[in-house]
């Protein structure tokens, strides 16, 4: 196993890459859709009601 | 010659039937999960298959074992830039709402799956070639790829009006797809120390079939695995593209004056 440290950098940068891909798409979504559920939450409400619970 | 038109419109109708950002958003959260799950048990199934129980190559020993990461990034390099230049014909020729979005998204994933595939290529290249890199038409074609990919993140954010910044991306993914053909068939057309393709759509594979399934596997969960990325980027600007039209709305804008 001479070349295991090429594979290991290898697989090691795949799996380096696929998780800040997709930890970094799935808070990315995470935010948009709490922040989307918010303002169609207040703009839902009447134009004359209070913005404060 | 009335066929054509006639083609193009329904072709756009049904573009922009399955692309309506509403629909997307419905159809995206029902195929998410099964995307990322899939994709987890191919990928794991294939690296894990190909790392601890294929057999090693007879010439190259054990370094073939990183085939199973390069070849799909490989793969996968050249479709998401033509998923790119179809978003661009889509955005110049339908104006297709989801088109440039898309195409925003797919570019980042394309030019980090392109930097694995040379990153890669070149932990190969070293213990088999004796160098980490050579001007080879291959790799000179695949870097070319990779600052095509950069070009078209720094063009497409490039200009205040972002509908200027998607159609000369668009035009530049459209252009840019010529180094498609170039890549493929580079080891046939140039006297290349990149090895020729060993799986072909019109010949059978060159390799043993305890090669091929772990292959197979890590090909099919890496390309889900960039699918799913690519859709829940995508979610996420559809979902950001409504806060901002919310937040620009004449009645919340008149509630914060």
């Amino acid at each position: 196993m001479t070349h295991l440290p090429y594979i290991l950098a290898s697989y090691g940068l795949f799996a380096g890459m696929a998780l800040v891909l997709s930890v970094g798409a799935a808070l990315r979504l995470k935010k948009a859709r709490a922040r989307l559920a918010t303002l169609e939450r207040t703009s839902s409400r009447p134009s004359g009601a209070p913005l404060t619970p | 010659m009335s066929a054509s038109p006639t083609l193009v419109a329904r072709t756009g109708s049904f573009f922009h039937r399955y692309a309506n950002p509403g629909r997307f958003l419905k159809l995206g959260a029902r195929i998410q999960p099964w995307l990322t799950w899939t994709a987890l048990l191919f990928t794991l199934a294939g690296l894990g298959w190909g790392l601890f129980y294929s057999p090693a190559d007879w010439q190259q020993g054990d370094s073939v074992r990183i085939m199973y990461v390069h070849v799909p990034a490989a793969i996968l390099a050249s479709s998401g830039y033509a998923a790119l230049a179809v978003c661009g014909l889509l955005s110049l020729v339908w104006r297709h709402p989801l088109a440039d979005l898309a195409a925003v998204e797919i570019g980042p994933v394309g030019a980090c799956i392109t930097a694995l595939c040379l990153a890669t290529g070149s932990l190969w290249g070293k213990p088999m070639w004796g160098t980490w890199w050579v001007w080879d038409a291959r790799l000179t074609s695949v870097l070319v790829l990779f600052f095509l990919y950069l070009g078209h993140i720094a063009l497409i954010r490039a200009f205040d009006d972002p509908q200027r910044g998607y159609r000369a991306a668009a035009i530049l993914a459209l252009a840019g797809a010529v180094d498609l053909p170039i890549i493929k068939f580079s080891v046939q057309w140039w006297n290349t120390l990149h090895q020729p393709d060993s799986i072909t759509l019109t010949g059978a594979p060159t390799m043993s079939s305890s090669m091929l399934w772990p292959l197979a596997l890590s090909m099919i969960g890496i390309s889900l695995g960039f699918a799913a990325i690519v859709v829940a980027r995508l979610r996420a600007a559809v979902m950001e593209n409504r806060i901002r039209s919310l937040l620009s709305s004449p009645r919340r804008r008149g509630g914060a004056a």
